[in-house]
């Protein structure tokens, strides 16, 4: 279980990772090293692989090539969609979300993200920005050294994102780390920015496994 | 685990959850046959084993496509697949889940069901108890199927057509211990190979389908 007593050991280390989107390489080369209570902000045009590379770091799918060594067990991702459940009320889909990662308490997270006046309403009754701020909630609730974040902040309005900067620099202050893609300018200065063009594969290069690739 | 079983178990009963839905279809199976076949109790006390576990099979059939489906559409699935919990235990959690809102009250009514095809005495018990022993097969065989469609758009009818043939086993011995019961033979042979079916697709199918998702998420 994850105790933030233990996040300052933690690190996020990457060797010339290469990830891939429907088996073919869009990114190359890549080198991190994520400290604990770091923050690196990931930037490049649509389509350049930010969402592939949160997901090889997240474990959803292998690195293409290369090492990746994250702390088993102590990430949580958070991609478009927010796993809500639209006939769940917030409280019941934030406190699954706790259970799933063996924590109790929704309380602090919910007054976090400004919902507990929401609490009692069903997830499909909010708006899009009120289930982002369910979605970034969830967040708080598993407990995770590591936050990879695609888009955090699309469709909140300037208030909640900045709110939602306040709770990641919380975050960090406690010795948690965070992999953001944003378009945006976060305000969050301290974040190393990594601009993703440098990395972008050359698409000439011969694809590795082909059919086989799902099977590797 | 558990938190996912009530989160599903509460889903299943709230608005648009589908439980019930399973249940009618089942009812309205034994309905139909009677009212196609005529008024003939001998020959619908002869076929109302097979079209009791046909009704039970195509019931568990409905409501399959929205196991792993509606969570990928909702990002759930891939939280799951980054959370502490295994995939082999989300799947086997699902399917326990979709049994109990599918197999296990199928299961209950169909003795009502067999009075209305005239299922003969002898039968009852030997009904009960093949959907008892069967009813988890189709359950877990249904979430390696729909582990498979994952990501596939309207997935139901190819699902539909992987997951029938798969069912076949099943369907054979299931049906031939509620036709043997009824006729007053010995059940042994269909009931033990019925039971090997459902204890073998439960230990061995939730890692296929376990694997099948991690490749679908990719």
């Amino acid at each position: 279980m994850s105790d933030p007593q233990n996040w300052r050991a933690h690190r996020l280390v990457a060797e010339n990772l290469s990830v891939a989107r429907g088996g073919l390489a869009v990114l190359e080369g890549i080198d991190l090293n994520l400290a604990s209570g770091a923050a690196l902000v990931l930037r490049g045009v649509n389509g350049i692989g930010k969402t592939s590379l949160l997901r090889t770091l997240a474990g959803l799918q292998p690195p293409f090539v290369g090492v990746l060594q994250v702390p088993p067990e102590d990430l949580t991702y958070a991609g478009h969609a927010d796993g809500l459940k639209s006939v769940l009320s917030v409280q019941e889909n934030l406190s699954f979300w706790a259970q799933v990662a063996g924590q109790t308490g929704t309380g602090r997270a919910m007054a976090a993200m400004d919902l507990t006046t929401l609490a009692h309403r069903r997830a499909a009754d909010l708006s899009a920005g009120q289930k982002r701020r369910l979605g970034l909630a969830r967040l708080l609730v598993t407990g995770r050294w590591l936050w990879l974040l695609d888009e955090p902040t699309v469709s909140l309005d300037s208030a909640s994102a900045a709110l939602f900067v306040s709770v990641l620099r919380a975050h960090l202050g406690q010795g948690g780390s965070a992999v953001i893609a944003s378009h945006i300018d976060l305000g969050l200065p301290e974040a190393e920015v990594m601009e993703l063009t440098r990395y972008r594969a050359l698409h000439d290069a011969p694809s590795r496994g082909g059919f086989d690739e799902a099977f590797t | 685990m558990k938190a996912l079983l009530i989160r599903d178990l509460t889903l299943a009963f709230r608005a648009g959850g589908g439980f019930g839905l399973a249940l009618a279809f089942f009812l309205l199976v034994a309905v139909i046959v009677p009212l196609g076949v005529g008024p003939l109790t001998e020959i619908l006390g002869r076929i109302a084993p097979g079209i009791l576990w046909v009704g039970a099979l195509l019931a568990c059939l409905l409501s399959l496509d929205r196991m792993f489906a509606l969570d990928y559409e909702d990002g759930s699935l891939d939280l799951l697949a980054t959370s502490p919990m295994p995939m082999e235990g989300v799947v086997g959690v699902k399917a326990l889940a979709h049994w109990l809102v599918t197999g296990l009250p199928l299961t209950a009514l169909s003795p009502l069901l067999g009075l209305m095809l005239n299922l003969p005495g002898p039968g009852y018990p030997w009904l009960i108890l093949s959907l008892l022993l069967g009813t988890p097969a189709l359950s877990i065989i249904g979430a390696f199927g729909a582990a498979l469609v994952v990501g596939v758009k309207r997935g139901g009818l190819l699902l539909s057509l992987l997951v029938l043939p798969l069912y076949l086993p099943t369907l054979i011995f299931g049906a031939e211990v509620v036709r043997r019961g009824a006729l007053g033979l010995p059940v042994q042979t269909p009931l033990l190979l019925l039971a090997a079916i459902t204890a073998g697709s439960l230990g061995l199918l939730p890692y296929a389908a376990a694997a099948a998702i991690r490749i679908c998420l990719r």
